[in-house]
């Protein structure tokens, strides 16, 4: 009845893509497809990387061609899947008419043009996130159904896992691995081949694999997306680490807030396993692997390895002295390798395509690729994969697309609560483990929030901070009560009650937590305000004479109403404590004396006239 | 909206769920983090008499069981209102000014005691939480499955009051 090329269409619906309004606008492009007689599959996949565009919808013609879609709202869902088929014959004619009709009366949107615009790096050369991107982890993401098996598997899905069980020794993995030279990706940095030949070398014959997805970094998405868009990536990356260590039994931790990750990741086991790429005797061989989902339940601290492991035993999560190290003595006493999940889903692109592939990827000592949750203050957020050794700037600038209209770049925080703050002026900085690590910060698991002129530097030391604080598990005392005592003194800056000595108290505290601290969370915690110490001291001088630079410190700022004000008496309606009287057609002022510096007023004035002072 | 302070229902506690759960997870040490948490996925909290239960059926001990509960912020030992709300205070949203998001909701929901988390109506509950992943939607907000994105505190409110209109009150 129709003519058309189109192979299917995708619609995102990672926890992004839902969140932007995605499930209205699958089912309306399910609704619409059946209507204009489009008997193609209309796939739910997860995230391409672009959430800053969702509701994403891709359509991907028989030769191979995606025309992505972004900002689709549900009455352009239709027209993108009415303007895919070319109606055929009277009959078609007529009904591709009534459902142009239908669609108008449906909605009166149904002819405002959607603007497609190429979205996947691979073939970027539009307002996507372009260029310079590399994908390995991501390869697949965005593109299949992460709920079926066959379509990992129609993309070089388990060959790597075939190949390492038929061809390769335990000590052939591992040796590819080590040449390849992957290093964690979970924040350390430890050469993943060389922890997998400890495990391998002990006399212990029980041995575990864990999959380290408590993303703790409360600006970090990474690791979540990948196994919501495509798990069979990182289960298939466990089982080849299993074969390698000579484990037979494997455990996922993963963060319970992440409900949608487990869902998918336990359809994604159940799948593997019928399929044969898990469980008892897999490929035929006398290789066995069995897989458990253990759910964290909301502690920063259970992302430290030996947290972890004492999670999984059903204690509390406090981490224990190393050595000896997990792969030495881990879940029971038994050599444990834990890894992060961007590291697993390396794995079988490195199997696949070979060790001096991967190699040949990124500086001297940090090779491959690093994906980034790209955030903040810039116009394209998401996930992003890049070589290693792209710099800052370019992940900043031209892929992230830069500032908004009129704001300046002033710092990169990158690693999360263990990381810290890199300045706009060190900007052309590669990324590299140890290029990283010289400015103070770490490389970290892939959190990287773009800050503007209009954050404090303070006030962000503070937010890590008082997480830090609250998540120390209490164990080492200098951890306890060093970042509380850190934290009473930026609190007190941003109140602008800070005293001279503070400075130097902070910096002598930081000194302190960070070497008498038994686990990575204290030894790591002064990091925020070390580099911001470092790089933006003025800041924290301007807070001890009492003034904000940013503006953002309630205490140190003050509202203004300026003389564009049309008295609308819309402030004085928002204002929750009355600190505004309503002065209809003249300009208003706030009582600063009530005012509790709440925003509500500037965020609803048509008229831009209120100030922050 | 009632202004009179509902007292929670105090409810017996169906101690059958929970030897259902404790059939599921098996009784060893290992399955505590489970069992508390198919606990209060299913009483919404960790009601004592349920924990007292289960010390009782398994293993697990009531030391262990109090260091557990205690330790992760996952687990509740209040009873919770008819609507989760979870205030996304992650890098991207602080920046974005979560802060100010949740100082609106518990002011217009006139939640104004510190320890206090839940409105006098039980209808919502409001938590902090890091990261929901939606950085690039930032400052966000989930009330029960449904996610919200670039929230101001005015927009925030409303969206309560809509919540509140669905529920019927
Ligand atoms: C406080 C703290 C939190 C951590 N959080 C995580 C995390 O969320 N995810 C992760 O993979 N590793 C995390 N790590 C690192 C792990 O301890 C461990 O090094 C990692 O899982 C090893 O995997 P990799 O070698 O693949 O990086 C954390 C470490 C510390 C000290
Ligand atoms: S910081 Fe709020 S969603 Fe990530």
């Amino acid at each position: 009845m129709s003519d058309h090329n189109v192979k299917e269409i995708r619609v995102g619906l990672a926890t992004c893509g839902i969140a932007s309004g995605g499930r209205p606008v699958h089912e309306a492009v399910h609704e619409a497809a059946r209507r204009h007689g489009l008997h193609v599959p209309v796939k739910a996949v997860g995230c391409s990387g672009l959430c800053h565009q969702e509701p994403i919808v891709e359509v991907v013609s028989t030769d191979g061609r995606r025309q992505v879609f972004g900002g689709v709202r549900p009455a352009e869902a239709r027209r993108i899947v009415r303007d895919c088929v070319t109606p055929r014959g009277m009959v078609g004619k007529a009904m591709a008419w009534a459902g142009r009709m239908a669609d108008l009366l449906l909605s009166d949107e149904a002819w405002v043009s959607v603007k497609p615009f190429a979205a996947h790096p691979e073939s970027a050369t539009e307002a996507g996130q372009a260029g310079e991107q590399k994908l390995i982890v991501l390869e697949n993401c965005g593109q299949i159904d992460p709920l079926c098996i066959d379509e990992y598997l129609a993309r070089g899905g388990y060959a790597a896992l075939r190949r390492c069980v038929a061809d390769m020794t335990p000590q052939q993995v591992i040796d590819a691995v080590t040449q390849s030279g992957l290093r964690g990706r979970g924040g350390g940095g430890y050469p993943t081949g060389l922890k997998w030949a400890t495990a391998r070398s002990q006399q212990d014959s029980t041995r575990y694999v864990v999959c380290n997805a408590d993303e703790g970094d409360p600006g970090a998405f990474m690791d979540r997306l990948v196994l919501e868009s495509d798990p069979q990536r990182v289960i298939e990356g466990m089982a080849i680490a299993a074969y390698a260590i000579g484990a037979a039994e494997g455990y996922i931790y993963i963060r319970a807030e992440y409900p949608l990750a487990v869902r998918v990741l336990r359809e994604a086991i159940a799948q593997a396993e019928r399929a044969g790429y898990l469980g008892q005797g897999i490929l035929g061989t006398g290789f066995s692997l069995r897989l458990h989902v253990m759910e964290g339940a909301g502690a920063f601290v259970c992302g430290e390895e030996t947290a972890l492991m004492a999670s999984i035993m059903g204690r509390r999560g406090m981490p224990r002295f190393r050595p000896p190290y997990p792969a030495e003595s881990g879940l029971w006493g038994k050599p444990t390798s834990v890894n992060n999940v961007e590291t697993f889903a390396c794995v079988p692109w490195i199997v696949r395509h070979g060790s001096a592939a991967f190699a040949a990827i990124g500086t001297e000592r940090s090779k491959g690729t690093k994906v980034f949750a790209l955030a903040g203050r810039i116009r394209r957020g998401g996930l992003i994969e890049v070589p290693m050794g792209t710099t800052i700037r370019d992940v900043v600038e031209n892929i992230g697309g830069g500032m908004h209209e009129g704001r300046r770049f002033k710092a990169v925080q990158i690693g999360g609560p263990s990381g810290g703050c890199i300045p706009a002026s060190m900007a052309d900085l590669p990324i590299d483990y140890e290029a990283l690590t010289r400015t103070g910060a770490i490389m970290g698991s892939g959190g990287l929030v773009v800050l503007d002129d209009s954050d404090c530097m303070v006030d962000i030391a503070r937010f890590f901070l008082e997480f830090t604080e609250k998540e120390s598990c209490g164990k080492c005392t200098f951890c306890r009560v060093g970042t509380r005592r850190m934290l009473d003194i930026l609190e007190r800056l941003c109140d602008g009650k800070g005293h001279p000595e503070d400075l130097d108290d902070l910096e002598m505290l930081c000194d302190q937590v960070r070497h008498t601290s038994l686990c990575g969370l204290g030894r790591t915690a002064p990091n925020p305000v070390l580099t911001t110490l470092r790089y933006f001291r003025d800041e924290y001088e301007a807070h001890l004479q009492g003034r904000c630079p940013a503006r953002k410190c309630k205490a140190l700022i003050a509202y203004r109403v300026t003389d564009t004000c049309i008295g609308c008496t819309r402030c004085a309606q928002r204002c929750p404590v009355q600190a505004i009287q309503p002065t209809p057609y003249e300009q208003h002022t706030i009582d600063a004396e009530k005012c509790i510096r709440c925003g509500m007023c500037k965020a609803g004035c048509p008229a831009d006239a209120i100030v922050v002072e | 909206m009632t202004k009179a302070k509902r007292q929670p229902v105090d409810e017996p506690i169906d101690l059958a769920a929970v030897d259902n759960i404790v059939r599921r997870t098996g009784t060893t040490a290992d399955a505590a983090i489970p069992i508390l948490q198919a606990i209060q996925s299913h009483f919404r909290y960790l009601p004592q008499e349920a924990l007292e239960h289960v010390c009782r059926t398994t293993e697990i001990t009531a030391a262990q069981i109090a260091g557990v509960s205690t330790f992760y912020s996952q687990f509740r030992h209040k009873p919770v209102g008819r609507h989760m709300v979870r205030v996304c205070h992650g890098t991207a949203c602080h920046v974005a000014g979560a802060p100010l998001i949740t100082e609106a909701l518990r002011r217009h929901l006139g939640i104004d005691d510190d320890h206090e988390d839940t409105d006098a109506d039980r209808l919502f509950t409001i938590e902090k939480v890091p990261c929901l992943g939606c950085c690039s939607l930032a400052p966000c907000m989930t009330i029960d499955d449904v996610t919200y994105g670039k929230l101001t505190p005015h927009k925030a409110t409303m969206i309560i009051d809509k919540v509140r209109k669905e529920s019927g009150r």
